[in-house]
């Protein structure tokens, strides 16, 4: 990261240093072969059977062919298959919330699911939000309230207020604190997100 | 990852004919199985995929309540006949994870889930669980986490699941599909002590299926109560937890069921803290010498030993919920 940090010092804007940030968390968190889903290079397993398969992915209304293999992560086959690259991968491990989507209108983690589990269900991304140019309430919010700094965990955050919206966990700041507890937030904007997910909750009642 | 293949099942049978291979393994929710592959700390050949299969029933009736493997946490937590009859089961899976992986995460693979000893989890270091023989590195490393009770010279992991604690307070049944039939077996027999042998958790038979748990729910006298404590308010594995049903009538305890977690290698029963409960009122002595009694023989490591006063104190705070008085 040292290289990309020095334009941050001489006045970078703050999509250099969102670019900065989201490279190394990728060089961090991703071997590359996982990425690529490449075989490994000792296939001791058969080769037949751990072979990509062809998967049909409904995402955000629209059915998305792509070709996996089995191993591959509903995260991984977004990003990197489908070009959705709305939906963020943080830790890999299920423990940040960066990469929350909605699998039927539930909020899951899809690092921690595989694309060839998710066939014949309904996937929202962030990129499935927005209606045309009018923002989701929840995305709205988030603006009007300053929910973000880097906006990393933006994407995640944001469909985890939609659920928990629906899911009715908006009586008070300390219950929305608790139901959003599975997203984290580096910039810890989370007085402004709490505040974003009220004000968004309000005005979709 | 490395590279394996997928199979979904279609049947519970099918899925156990399946399994008979050595290197397949189920996947339901995966929130812990596929973490554990990606650090490669476990590697299999083959995933069967079981969600296809109709064990997500949640059937509450007159003395029990009967939950299907595949039960998401989230809706075992809130289903409103398991918030009525076994509150505490609905805390404990409340007080775990975070809504998204409860919405993920089953009943079944709960049971199973590993250890979170950071030992075991980095495959470049000594471990009896995951390579046995190789030492365990938890002993003269670091280990806040560890247990103080229950433990051996081979391993002192935790085990980390909050519903395995309410299920054994709870004496709830595993049953179980394996080519040699269907079976029942009590949760409070279903983890083994590590004694020479860590890496065998479960008296569950390889390929064996979890197909659901049976939760007796007939003492409508008793009240229960999870407490955890966490190094966090909220999204975090216990330090400790204790998960407790009781039953006191005219000030005097006349039932006590107690189960600890984040303090031993399997959920912690303690009978002789029971013991030291029932047909007594529920005064300042009684509730400490519960947990000198719960404490006899705990072995605290080199960061671990706070764990033996804060479980002995959070046993008193949940006793307070009964009407205890420290
Ligand atoms: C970030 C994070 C935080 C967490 N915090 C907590 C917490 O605070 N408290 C807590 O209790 N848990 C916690 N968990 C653990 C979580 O509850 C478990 O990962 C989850 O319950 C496992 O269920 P699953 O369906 O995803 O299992 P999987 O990952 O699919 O499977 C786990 C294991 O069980 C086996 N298995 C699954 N179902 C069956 C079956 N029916 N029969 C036989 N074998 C089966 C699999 O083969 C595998 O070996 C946390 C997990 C994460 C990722
Ligand atoms: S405590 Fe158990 S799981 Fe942890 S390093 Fe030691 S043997 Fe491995
Ligand atoms: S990338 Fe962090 S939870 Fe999935
Ligand atoms: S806005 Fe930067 S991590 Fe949340």
């Amino acid at each position: 990261m040292s290289e990309e940090e020095t334009p941050t010092k001489v006045g970078s804007t703050r999509r250099t240093v969102l670019k900065a940030g989201a490279t190394t968390t990728l060089a961090a968190g991703t071997p590359l072969p996982a990425l690529l889903g490449e075989a490994p290079a000792s296939a001791a397993a058969a080769a037949t059977a751990t072979s990509p398969v062809e998967v049909s992915l409904t995402v955000n209304g629209v059915a998305r062919p792509c070709t996996v293999e089995p191993r591959v992560t509903l995260l991984d086959a977004l990003r990197e298959r489908l070009g959705l690259t709305g939906t963020k991968k943080g830790c890999d491990r299920g423990e940040c919330g960066a990469c929350t989507v909605l699998v039927d209108g539930r909020r899951i983690k899809s690092c921690l699911t595989l694309a060839v589990m998710q066939q014949g269900k309904e996937i929202t991304t962030v990129e499935g939000l927005a209606r045309g140019d009018r923002l989701h309430p929840v995305q709205a919010a988030f603006v009007r309230e300053d929910g973000l700094q880097c906006g990393f965990c933006t994407p995640g955050q944001i469909m985890s207020a939609v659920a928990l919206i629906g899911e009715g966990h908006t009586r008070s700041d300390d219950e929305i604190r608790e139901w959003m507890s599975g997203n984290l937030c580096r910039c810890s904007c989370y007085p402004n997100i709490v505040a974003a997910v009220r004000e968004a909750a309000k005005e979709m009642s | 990852m490395r590279a394996f293949a997928y199979t979904p099942a279609d049947s519970p049978e099918a899925a156990v004919r399946l399994a008979a291979e050595p290197q397949a393994r189920y996947i339901a929710g995966g929130t812990d199985l596929l973490n554990l592959m990606k650090d490669g700390v476990q590697q299999h050949d083959r995933l069967i995929d079981i969600n296809n299969l109709p064990l997500r029933e949640i059937t509450v009736s007159e003395d029990r309540v009967r939950l299907g493997a595949l039960a998401r946490m989230s809706d075992v937590a809130g289903h409103p006949g398991v918030r009525r009859r076994l509150p505490l089961l609905s805390q404990a899976l409340l007080a775990g994870a975070s809504p998204q992986v409860r919405n993920m995460a089953s009943i079944g693979g709960n049971l199973l889930q590993r250890t979170r000893c950071w030992y075991f989890r980095d495959s470049t270091m000594p471990c009896n669980k995951r390579e046995p023989g190789s030492g365990c590195s938890a002993l003269e490393g670091l280990n806040r986490w560890h247990a103080v009770l229950g433990g051996s010279d081979r391993c002192i992991a935790v085990h980390p699941s909050d519903l395995a604690v309410a299920l054994t307070a709870l004496d709830a049944t595993v049953t179980t599909l394996s080519a040699q039939g269907p079976r029942s077996i009590p949760v409070r027999e279903f983890y083994l002590s590590p004694g020479d042998t860590p890496d065998r958790e479960t008296v569950l038979r390889p390929g064996e299926l979890i197909t659901g748990l049976d939760v007796p729910a007939t003492d409508r006298s008793a009240e229960s109560r999870y407490l955890k404590v966490r190094d966090r308010a909220t999204f975090e594995f216990a330090v400790v937890s204790v998960a407790a049903v009781v039953a006191v009538r005219h000030g005097v305890v006349r039932q006590a069921s107690l189960a600890f977690g984040g303090v031993a290698p399997r959920p912690w029963r303690s009978p002789e803290a029971e013991q030291a409960l029932i047909g007594r009122p529920l005064h300042a002595a009684t509730v400490a010498a519960a947990g000198r009694a719960l404490v006899r023989g705990a072995i605290p490591r080199e960061h671990n030993g706070f764990k033996i006063p804060l479980v002995q104190r959070a046993l008193a705070d949940v006793l307070d919920g009964f009407g205890g008085r420290r």
